[in-house]
C-alpha cells in the first residue's frame, strides 16, 4: 500500500490542483482531502453519494449559571484566557478558546461546570469519478483538526484494505502545525509544491524540514517555475545538494484557474499542462513505489 | 486602531496586502504604524518589509515535570489529562512533552506536590524595525504542534510594546493574520477593529472567502474585502458581498508582472504608479473605519 501526501507549507501554491489531477491518473486510489480546515478539493471531484458522520472530539466546559457564585477559582486556573466574567458576575466560557482541559471542572469548589462532548465538524466518504473520496470539515473555529486528520487517514486505509485499493491520494493542509503533522504520520512519500517566490522558498524549507524531523521521504515539484527561473534553479540545485528527488516543474499558467472554473482536473481539461502533469505523476509514483518497498 | 488582514484560503495575497499596507501606512494617513505577523508556522511578512531583528525571545509552554521519588503511582494526573500527555508505565511516572497542551490540569490535581513546572520551546518571538514600521512576529519551533500559544505570546508582545508608550504616540496595528477559519486565525482576528479579507476570485478562493465570512461576520466587526488577481468579472463574488453587505475596497489586477514582482519580494506599491495609487487609497480607506471615526 503506498500513501501519497501532497503539501507546500504555503498555501496557494497549488497543492490541491496537483492533487485532482494526481487522482485523476491514479487508477483504482482512494482520494483524501486533509484540509479540513478549508478543504477545496470537492470542487474538482463533486462527490455523491456522501455518507456523513459528525465529527466528536474531546468535551467542552461549560458553566451551570445556577450553580455559579462568581468565585473566580475557573478564570484563574484557566491557561487559555477562555473564562471571562459576565453581566451577573458569573463565569462565562468563550467555547473558540477552550481547550477543553478539564481543570476548570475539576476544580470548580461548587461543581458547577459541566463537560459535555464537543462536536467539532464532520466527515465523510463520497463516490467520485476517480473512486472513493474520504473528507471533511471542521466547525470554524473548530479545535482539533490534527485528529480529524488522523481520523480521515484511518478512515482511508480501512476502505484500502477492504476494497484492495494499492493506493492513496491526500491532498494535506497548509502549514507545519498539528494538522500538518498528522497527515505525515504513515504515508509513504510527502511530495512538496514549491513555488519560486520569497513566501514559497521560505516555507518551502520550513515543511521540508519538518518532514526530515520525522524521516519520511519527500519528492519536489517546483510550480509556476517560469515566475522566477533563477530562484527555481536555485531550488532545484538545493534539492539535488539534499538528495531531494526534484519530480519535475509546471509552469505559470492561467489553465489552473480555467479548469478549476471548469470543475475539472488538468489532465481533463487538457492542453499543454496535461502533458507536464503526467510527467510528474510517472515520477511521483514510482518514487512512491521506491518509498514503499523500502519502509 | 487594529487592522487583521485575514482570509480563508491561503496564497491569495494575504502577506502581499499587509506589507503594501504596512509600507505606505504613515504617508497615508500620518500616523505611526506596527505591523505583526501573526502566522506563525508560516511567517512571511518580514521576507517583503525586511525588517532589522533587535531582539528575539524564546516562547516556552509550561509543561509538568515528575518528581518520581515523591510520586506516589496515585493516578490522578493520568486522569485528569484530556491530551494523553501524562501516564504511568510499569512503575514509571512519563511525561510525553509533545502531546502536553500546557493547561497545567496535572499540576492543579497531584494531592502530594509531585509535578513541577518545567517548559517545552514552542518557538521564538522576534521584534525590530523596517525603518519606520515597528515589526513583530513568530516563528514556530518545526515540529511543534501547538501554534496558539506562540500567536499568544506575539499578541502579548504587541500589547505590551503599546502599553509602554503614551497613548498619543501608539502606533496603528497591522496585524497579518494565519489563513483559514481555525483557532489560530479566529483568535487573531477577534483582537481587531476593522478585518480585511483578502479574496481571489477562483472557485477555490470563493468557498473558502465564504467560509471565511460565515466564520467572522458574528464577531460583529466591520468586514471588508480586497480582491487580489482580479480578472474577469466574478458574478458569483459580486453577489456574495452584495448579499453579505461587504465593501470591495480594493481590486490588485491579476497581472503577471505582479506576480513576478512578488516572485522576486517586491513590495506592491513599488512596482507601479498605478499600485501605489491603489495601496494608498486603501489605508486611507481602512483608517476612516477607526472606531473614533464610526462613533463621530
Amino acid at each position: 500500500m503506498r500513501e501519497i501526501v501532497v503539501l507546500s507549507g504555503k498555501g496557494g501554491a497549488g497543492k490541491t490542483s496537483i492533487t485532482a489531477a494526481f487522482a485523476a491518473l491514479a487508477r483504482n486510489a482512494i482520494v483524501c482531502d486533509l484540509d479540513v480546515d478549508a478543504p477545496d478539493l470537492h470542487i474538482l471531484l463533486s462527490p455523491k453519494d456522501t455518507a456523513a458522520e459528525e465529527f466528536v472530539s474531546g468535551n467542552l466546559a461549560q458553566v451551570e449559571a445556577s450553580d455559579c457564585d462568581g468565585c473566580g477559582v475557573c478564570r484563574e486556573i484557566c491557561r487559555f484566557e477562555a473564562v471571562s466574567v459576565g453581566e451577573d458576575g458569573k463565569a462565562v466560557i468563550d467555547p473558540h478558546r477552550c481547550e477543553g482541559c478539564k481543570a476548570c471542572v475539576a476544580l470548580c469548589p461548587r461543581r458547577a461546570i459541566a463537560f459535555p462532548p464537543r462536536v467539532c465538524g464532520y466527515f465523510a466518504v463520497s463516490a467520485s469519478r476517480f473512486g472513493p473520496f474520504v473528507h471533511a470539515r471542521l466547525d470554524p473555529g473548530g479545535e482539533n483538526s490534527g485528529r480529524l486528520v488522523a481520523l480521515l487517514k484511518r478512515r482511508a486505509r480501512e476502505l484500502a484494505e477492504k476494497a484492495g485499493h494499492e493506493l492513496i491520494v491526500c491532498d494535506g493542509a497548509p502549514g507545519i502545525a498539528c494538522p500538518v503533522i498528522s497527515a505525515l504520520s504513515g504515508a509513504s512519500l510527502a511530495v512538496l509544491v514549491v513555488e519560486p517566490t520569497p513566501s514559497g522558498t521560505h516555507d518551502f524549507a520550513r515543511v521540508a524540514k519538518l518532514c526530515d524531523h520525522f524521516k519520511l521521504p519527500t519528492g519536489v515539484i517546483v510550480n509556476k517555475a517560469d515566475l522566477n527561473p533563477e530562484e527555481t534553479a536555485r531550488l532545484e540545485a538545493l534539492c539535488r545538494q539534499a538528495g531531494r528527488p526534484v519530480l519535475g516543474r509546471l509552469p505559470y499558467s492561467p489553465d489552473v484557474t480555467r479548469a478549476m472554473k471548469a470543475k475539472v482536473t488538468l489532465p481533463e481539461y487538457g492542453g499543454p499542462l496535461a502533458g507536464d502533469i503526467a510527467r510528474l505523476w510517472e515520477a511521483t509514483n514510482a518514487l512512491a513505489q521506491t518509498c514503499a518497498k523500502a519502509k | 486602531m487594529r487592522i487583521a488582514i485575514a482570509s480563508g484560503k491561503g496564497g491569495t495575497g494575504k502577506t502581499t496586502v499587509s506589507a503594501a499596507l504596512a509600507s505606505v501606512w504613515t504617508e497615508a494617513v500620518s500616523r505611526p504604524v506596527l505591523a505583526a505577523d501573526l502566522d506563525v508556522e508560516e511567517p512571511n511578512l518580514h521576507l517583503f518589509l525586511r525588517p532589522v531583528i533587535t531582539e528575539a525571545h524564546v516562547a516556552n509552554l509550561e509543561i509538568p515535570v515528575i518528581d518520581a521519588a515523591a510520586c506516589t503511582r496515585c493516578g490522578a494526573c493520568r486522569e485528569i489529562c484530556q491530551f494523553g500527555a501524562v501516564t504511568i508505565l510499569g512503575d514509571t511516572p512519563l511525561v510525553f512533552d509533545d502531546m502536553c497542551h500546557g493547561c497545567g490540569a496535572c499540576l492543579a490535581v497531584c494531592p502530594v506536590a509531585a509535578m513541577s513546572p518545567g517548559a517545552r520551546e514552542v518557538g521564538r518571538v522576534e521584534e525590530g524595525a523596517a525603518g519606520s514600521i515597528a515589526f513583530v512576529n513568530g516563528r514556530l519551533r518545526v515540529g511543534e504542534a501547538m501554534s496558539p500559544v506562540l500567536i499568544r505570546a506575539v499578541t502579548a508582545r504587541v500589547n505590551g510594546k503599546l502599553a509602554a508608550l503614551p497613548e498619543s504616540e501608539r502606533p496603528d496595528v497591522l496585524l497579518d493574520a494565519p489563513p483559514g477559519v481555525s483557532c489560530p486565525a479566529q483568535n487573531a482576528v477577534a483582537t481587531a477593529d476593522v478585518i480585511v479579507l483578502v479574496v481571489e476570485p477562483t472557485p477555490f478562493g470563493i468557498h473558502d472567502f465564504a467560509l471565511a465570512v460565515e466564520a467572522f461576520a458574528p464577531l460583529g466587526k466591520p468586514l471588508t474585502v480586497v480582491v487580489n488577481k482580479a480578472g474577469e468579472a466574478s458574478p458569483e463574488l459580486d453577489a456574495l458581498c452584495r448579499r453579505e453587505n461587504l465593501p470591495v475596497l480594493a481590486a490588485i489586477p491579476d497581472d503577471r508582472a505582479i506576480a513576478e514582482g512578488y516572485a522576486r519580494g517586491r513590495l506592491l506599491p513599488e512596482m507601479s504608479p498605478a499600485c501605489r495609487a491603489l495601496c494608498l487609497d486603501l489605508a486611507r480607506q481602512l483608517a476612516a473605519l477607526r472606531p473614533e471615526a464610526r462613533h463621530a
